[in-house]
């Protein structure tokens, strides 16, 4: 599904990413973890070529990607309606038919949401709204960038439970950028580590050794190891 | 008033295609958040135009050269360095303004910053007509691109758009935008003109595909209002154009408080 080999990117002779190298197989769910600054959102923006890279990312052929920002501000004062956000992509991928309303229910949504503009939304509303974007056009893979930041428990909960359903009845792949390691070592098969650079690569039970973790966060931490249930 | 129409008909008409314009232009610009960005962005044409009377060639093409110029190096600097440009945009400009009145001769400097009447030619017209039509068609079929690009360049990506190029285009088409009024508002008011009216359809409207009408509507209806009332009252074009704008705005503030 996708081959990543020696990613580099650097803004301004800054080297924010350096060698990075990883592969993905359809049904994969990938997370990727690091301190902050440790250029995962880089990571995800170059998956996506809207940031210059070098080395090589090998999507497979045509492959429909969906991605959900950490954040995305919108000014509230901006009178752009969920409807039309929505719609935009719906008719600029030639989907003009897909059924909205299908869509919210998938992401707990109420149809009244539609008319409101994007920058009112609440933060658990417009963090769902993005995950309809991102599933418009039933693309393979899915990119999240930490899905459940800003969110609180119980919207997390929602998140974590509308991911699983993706997994599940959609057989969608993913790739999550987390601090959490719950989320890791529940719900995924393949971990990345970064900072900067790669630090190990593998499934969470192998790659996520007390070193790594050490050597990733520069200070011991709580081992969250949950057994895949 | 009917009379300095009728014989003045180009000019009154190409006012209110650029007019259309600006409102369409200024509904992405304020979206981009660049309304103080586009505002001053029309100061980089009085150089070309203080270039153009000196050395007596089309002010227009002075003015067009400048400003290209300009977009392009707005863009290759927003590439580089993102949301830093401001200030050097603040920069550049300034020192447009500055060089460009150095530059312009006395006796058209009044002219260049504000805007004037005058005859156009069926020639102008017609040009000025098609680059006016080609920006309106352009942005309104591609709107959903345009305002995908300027929400987040990567969720444009996950649509089939490429941000960066219509970064490049909507630069293009406010520059282009920016010679069409160069003749009504001078150097000093055209950017005026784009964004006065997009934030006041900003304030009162609810939806994208609103605002962007509504827009339209307030800029063609600043310049007919300007037009009519410097005409009858012997006042400059630009600045009573830009006058009207502004009228319209403090009323939108009244509309929009009551709103929320």
């Amino acid at each position: 599904m996708l081959e990543v080999s020696d990613l580099s990117v650097s803004f301004n002779e800054l080297k924010v990413l350096e060698h990075v190298s990883f592969t993905l197989e359809s049904g994969d769910i990938l997370a990727i973890i690091g301190p902050n600054g440790s250029g995962k959102t880089v990571l995800l923006r170059a998956l996506l070529e809207t940031v210059p890279y070098e080395g090589e990312i090998k999507w497979a052929k045509d492959v429909k990607i969906g991605y959900v920002p950490q954040k995305l501000y919108i000014d509230p004062s901006l009178p752009i309606t969920l409807k039309e956000f929505l719609e935009s992509k719906l008719k600029l991928i030639g989907k003009p038919k897909e059924d909205l309303g299908g869509l919210l229910k998938l992401v707990n949504l109420p149809p009244a949401v539609l008319t409101r503009s994007l920058g009112q939304l609440s933060g658990g509303h417009f963090q769902r709204a993005l995950i309809a974007f991102a599933l418009i056009g039933s693309p393979q893979v899915i990119l999240f960038d930490e899905p459940t930041a800003g969110v609180d428990s119980s919207g997390e909960e929602q998140i974590y439970n509308t991911l699983h359903r993706l997994r599940d009845e959609r057989g969608i792949t993913m790739i999550i950028v987390s601090h959490d390691l719950s989320l890791v070592f529940n719900y995924t098969n393949k971990v990345l580590c970064l900072n900067k650079q790669q630090i190990c690569f593998g499934s969470p039970e192998e790659a996520l050794t007390p070193e790594k973790l050490r050597e990733l966060y520069g200070a011991p931490v709580k081992h969250y190891h949950h057994l895949h249930g | 008033m009917v009379s300095f129409i009728s014989s003045n008909y180009f000019y009154f008409l190409l006012a209110i295609m650029v007019g259309a314009v600006s409102g369409l232009v200024g509904s992405f610009a304020v979206m981009k958040r660049l309304a103080l960005a586009s505002d001053p962005i029309s100061h980089i044409a009085l150089p070309g135009l203080g270039v153009a009377f000196l050395f007596s060639f089309n002010p227009i093409i002075g003015a067009a050269a400048a400003l290209l110029i300009g977009a392009v190096l707005i863009w290759g600097l927003e590439r580089r360095m993102g949301a830093t440009t401001e200030s050097v945009i603040g920069v550049v400009f300034s020192l447009a303004l500055a060089v460009g009145t150095l530059i312009t001769p006395s006796e058209d400097i009044i002219n260049a910053l504000f805007g004037s009447y005058g005859q156009i030619s069926l020639n102008e017209f017609l040009l000025g007509a098609l680059v006016s039509l080609g920006i309106f068609v352009f942005l309104l079929s591609k709107r959903r691109q345009m305002m995908l690009a300027i929400l987040s360049p990567e969720l444009a990506s996950t649509a089939g758009v490429n941000a960066d190029r219509y970064n490049l285009y909507f630069l293009l088409a406010m520059v282009l935008t920016i010679v069409l009024g160069l003749k009504y508002l001078g150097a000093l008011l055209m950017g005026s003109l784009i964004i006065i009216p997009a934030v006041v359809s900003r304030n009162i409207t609810r939806s994208f595909s609103s605002m962007i009408l509504a827009g339209i509507i307030m800029s063609v209806l600043s310049v007919i209002a300007g037009i009519l009332i410097a005409q009858s009252r012997g006042f400059a074009i630009g600045p009573t154009i830009i006058s009207v704008a502004g009228f319209l705005f403090v009323v939108s503030l009244l509309f929009s408080s009551k709103r929320k």
